[in-house]
């Protein structure tokens, strides 16, 4: 696949084309084996979630606390990642069900869903890797891509980044409400207090489920449950930061100016998907467990479609881009999960020079400029 | 009574269906109740108790729902479906409606039926009657392909086609069709009064394989001499007209009324009450709403709360508009009638297709299920 060749304006076009063909063809034939499938994952995810609290109880003998923090644990990746990063994103909206919609869900996380769709949805997915309008790239904090300007700061960045996964949850909480745009003088008080407040509302009842309340009702097993609850949030918190670190920093993804992307076409912002997003390859189960974002170049070029159905376009994706001469980034957790932190560790120092493309990996046309 | 005359314009959704998981939806209402509810949020946030106890029991997930107990053939084309309504249910009155929700194809759709058994009945269930309606999705849906344990959606009953509070010593009930489904259930209370009053019914259906009710009306007319019937079949003897009726039962003037059928029939017979001077005497119930003409140019709406956008015709009510696009759109009775449905107008105007008016300033709450967007609309949905 390697090549430096740029796709020409009529290659995007088709190539955009192609894709709208496969959304249509999802869209209409979304039916009843989705909803089947979306309920299960639902009815499983709770059913482990009640099997995993109530095994906790007996958490004083250790292979009861064992038993039960693992099934917590994946009850609660589960929740953020297949069921309610989905449907927040709008992907069941279809199926008219109030119990699972993007306007009545609120999930199992410290930010509240509609503060988080709002930064995520709009923000990330609209502007996806555009410098300086999508605040995902490094959330704020890191320096992810040769194009962020370097500073000092970002010489603690490795440590920075453990520490953001270990807090995940909590980091995006904050990070939605946006505290540097205040602090430039860009989002006034008046908006961001209410939303810290809601924010710390949440954040009440989250830590006063899993800190207090099955602690408590634990009794003697108050401690063991405790640490279990705790022990469960930090796995959901470190998986769910390598997913999504994996699914726009690895090597090869790439950033844009706003210039960039003035003017672009239906193609053009498919390619922009493609080309800012990285898939991590693996079995069903892990597909389940990453809430499909092991898709993500698929999840980025149709971010509400069933993410069930991600599984079954990714080869017709990657035909396409092969018949256009793209590049297709993916590789196994372990690949990218190192390609991201060698990069998050290259670039805590200064450096280096952003997209000369003899530096940059195979297959990486410089995106869009001239096409645009 | 079905509301599907028009298959685009007559779906139904329920003002319950946004209740999602804003706030704990606690049942029976007792302090107690509300205050364990409260405490078991603790554990279940940001879930509610009622998302678990559904595992166990799809009734019992705080969303209002039924269970399909049996589906019995009525007639020709039409059945009859029992259901046990989950928690929630607060019952209904003879003659009223209720919003059923069945899962097509993946997609939950709405519809209003009329419940077609007397309230209270002794085990708890309700009825509601069903005919398959030409190009009617849901309907034929119900008809052919429901099954005993289908878990359906159900909205509180609504509607005024009731019978008075004060007790009136004549009745005189006019129906055709599946309009006689409300009427069944009033019927099937004034039967269980200790004196059933003197009434008549006049029902007319193209044939006898199409009566609904045959067994069961002959079977009330045997235990109530009060009750006169008279069935009518339309394909041999003629549509039921105003003086037809006026010669079957020739005290109509002196009887409190209800009619239930076709548009142009209760045109007709809501003309002749009033020309006798007592129109306030006739209660009618109707399909669908009636509407004016054609036209109107549509444009793009845009459903803000949600983030949606479609792009709608100046025909397709914008409540069908957003359904469609996957938006929650509350909803009652897809008529004009019951404002379940209104939502605030952010931006553009809106054809109101009863009249044909085009209306709307930003800031007005609009109905939904009677309007459609002429041009661009913004919608607080």
């Amino acid at each position: 696949m390697t090549s430096s060749r740029q796709p020409s304006p009529a290659d995007v076009d088709e190539f955009g084309r192609a894709l709208d063909a496969v959304r249509q063809e999802v869209l209409a034939s979304r039916g009843e084996r989705d909803a089947r499938y979306i309920r299960r994952v639902i009815t499983v995810q709770r059913g482990l979630d009640a099997g995993g609290r109530t095994v906790l109880f007996a958490s004083i003998l250790p292979p009861a606390w064992l038993a039960g923090t693992a099934m917590l644990a994946t009850a609660k990746i589960l929740e953020n990642m297949e069921i309610g990063h989905n449907v927040l994103h709008g992907q069941w909206d279809w199926m008219g069900d109030p119990q699972i919609h993007s306007s009545t869900w609120e999930w199992d996380s410290a930010s509240p869903a509609d503060q988080w769709k709002h930064s995520h949805n709009v923000g990330h997915h609209t502007w996806t890797n555009v410098i300086g309008r999508d605040r995902d790239i490094g959330y704020s904090a890191l320096r992810v891509h040769p194009e962020q300007p370097w500073h000092p700061v970002y010489l603690a960045q490795p440590v920075y980044n453990l520490i953001l996964a270990a807090l995940f949850e909590y980091g995006i909480a904050i990070y939605d409400v946006e505290l540097e745009r205040v602090w430039r003088g860009e989002k006034s008080w008046r908006q961001a207090l209410p939303q810290a407040r809601a924010v710390l509302g949440k954040i009440r009842r989250q830590a006063g489920k899993d800190y207090l309340a099955f602690p408590l009702l634990a009794g003697p097993a108050f401690l063991p449950v405790l640490l279990a609850n705790a022990t469960a949030n930090l796995a959901r918190n470190l998986w769910s930061h390598t997913i999504i670190f994996n699914g726009h920093f690895p090597d090869g993804t790439q950033v844009f100016s706003e210039q960039q992307i003035q003017d672009e076409t239906r193609g053009q912002w498919y390619l922009r998907q493609l080309l800012g997003s990285a898939n991590i390859e693996g079995r069903p189960l892990f597909h389940i467990l990453s809430g499909n974002l092991g898709h993500q170049i698929e999840h980025h070029l149709f971010p509400d479609l069933p993410s069930n159905r991600y599984t079954e376009i990714a080869p017709r994706v990657r035909e396409l881009c092969q018949r256009y001469n793209l590049p297709y980034n993916s590789g196994t957790l372990t690949q990218q999960t190192t390609r991201v932190w060698k990069r998050v560790i290259r670039l805590a120092l200064p450096g280096p020079r952003p997209a000369a493309p003899d530096t940059a990996p195979a297959a990486k046309p410089t995106p869009l400029t001239d096409a645009a | 009574l079905w509301r599907e005359a028009d298959p685009v314009s007559a779906r139904h959704i329920v003002a319950v269906g946004t209740g999602g998981r804003t706030g704990p939806v606690v049942r029976g209402g007792s302090a107690l109740g509300r205050r364990l509810a409260g405490a078991a949020g603790w554990l279940t946030t940001p879930l509610l108790p009622g998302d678990y106890f559904g595992l166990i029991n799809p009734l019992w997930s705080g969303q209002l729902q039924g269970l399909v107990e049996s589906v019995q053939a009525e007639a020709r084309d039409a059945v009859s479906i029992t259901i046990r309504p989950g928690a929630g249910w607060r019952g209904h009155r003879a003659g009223q409606y209720a919003p059923i929700g069945v899962d097509i194809d993946g997609v939950r759709r709405w519809r209003s039926y009329s419940l077609s058994d007397a309230p209270h009945r002794c085990d708890g269930r309700i009825r509601i009657t069903v005919k398959a309606v030409p190009g009617g999705v849901v309907s034929a849906h119900l008809v052919r392909r429901l099954t005993p344990g289908t878990i359906l959606g159900l909205g509180q009953a609504q509607g005024v086609f009731v019978l008075p509070d004060r007790r009136a010593p004549r009745l005189l009930f006019v129906t055709a069709g599946s309009g006689i489904t409300p009427v069944m259930a009033m019927l099937a209370e004034l039967a269980a009064r200790p004196d059933p009053p003197d009434t008549v019914l006049v029902h007319s259906a193209p044939t006898r394989a199409e009566v609904i009710f045959s067994a069961e009306l002959t079977e009330l007319a045997a235990r109530w001499p009060g009750l006169r019937l008279v069935l009518r079949h339309s394909r041999t003897q003629g549509r039921l007209t105003a003086s037809g009726l006026a010669e079957l039962c020739p005290d109509w003037v002196e009887r409190e009324s209800w009619a239930c059928g076709p548009t142009g029939m209760l045109d007709e017979l809501t003309a002749r009450w009033q020309l006798a001077g007592v129109g306030t005497r006739l209660r009618t119930e109707r399909f669908a709403t009636a509407r004016a003409g054609h036209g109107g140019v549509g444009g793009k709406v845009r459903f803000i709360a949600s983030g949606h956008a479609a792009d709608a015709d100046g025909e397709t009510p914008l409540l069908s508009v957003g359904e469609q696009a996957g938006v929650l759109m509350p909803s009652g009775c897809r008529m004009g009638i019951c404002f379940s449905c209104v939502a605030r107008l952010e931006a553009g105007r809106v054809r109101d297709l009863r009249t044909g008016q085009e209306h709307g300033e930003p800031g007005d709450l609009i109905q939904t299920c009677v309007s459609a967007a002429a041009g661009p609309v913004d919608i607080d949905r």
